[in-house]
């Protein structure tokens, strides 16, 4: 896989269900079809939360790793 | 878009704290999710679309007997304890960077959630279109039927 060039970054991190997925949503308008967005999460939840919303936005879950308690996920835009 | 938008219809019939955020967390949870999104708020419920009300709402700890406030229940029906049981709750969501219900009810109406105001409730509680905001639309229950009549997923809450 050629290496990924984040585009953008959302700093979600210490935000309550659903507010990394609203700020997600808003985020990802601001990149162009192809690019990558970063988000931080602290939210537990969200594992299961992103693996959804991109299921259904049809966004791409290009990578997710998790350390010292923050979530990263990688989400290619594909629309 | 090629393929058909999922469609979410949500009856909101409560309007204290714990009954106001169900409703608005997955109405704009699903608009973020590419979802159409209908609300259609009744009975108390409809004090969500009144003007600045959203973040008076209350709880009463009378009756809510799973509430973690440390006082036997014939005290929370005390005068006062309502406010003393709505600033609890509000600190915790604080401390728990809960988003505020105006928060959701304002990233809801940018994304396109449809809000219907239940006439006849607006009768009964003498509540008239200007105590409303401006962004809900007023029907009834053929209304609320007809957009949940196709709908994915429907909620009475």
């Amino acid at each position: 896989m050629s290496e990924i060039k984040i585009a953008k970054t959302l700093d979600a991190k210490n935000l309550s269900c659903p507010l990394p997925i609203l700020k997600t949503k808003k985020a990802i308008a601001d990149i162009e079809i192809g690019e990558f967005l970063e988000v931080l999460s602290t939210d537990p939840g969200s594992v299961a939360d992103f693996k959804a919303w991109t299921n259904s936005t049809g966004h791409e879950l290009a990578d997710q790793s998790a350390e010292n308690g923050i979530f990263r996920y990688i989400i290619k835009k594909t629309k | 878009m090629s393929e058909k938008k999922k469609k979410l219809a949500i009856i909101a019939s409560k309007a204290d704290i714990p009954g106001a955020y169900p409703p608005l967390i997955l109405a704009s949870t699903a608009a973020a999710m590419d979802y159409e999104v209908g609300i259609f708020f009744t009975f108390f419920g409809l004090n969500m679309l009144k003007k600045n009300k959203l973040n008076k709402l209350k709880v009463t700890p009378a009756g809510e007997t799973a509430m973690p406030m440390p006082i036997p229940q014939i005290v929370g029906m005390l005068p006062g304890m309502t406010d003393v049981a709505t600033a609890m709750m509000k600190s915790w969501m604080k401390g728990a960077n809960v988003a505020k219900l105006q928060e959701l009810m304002d990233l809801s109406i940018e994304a396109g959630v449809k809000l219907i105001a239940c006439q006849m409730t607006m009768d009964v509680m003498k509540i008239k279109r200007k105590h409303l905001i401006d962004e809900c639309e007023v029907g009834g229950a053929a209304a609320m039927l007809e957009f949940a009549s196709d709908a994915d997923i429907t909620l009475y809450i």
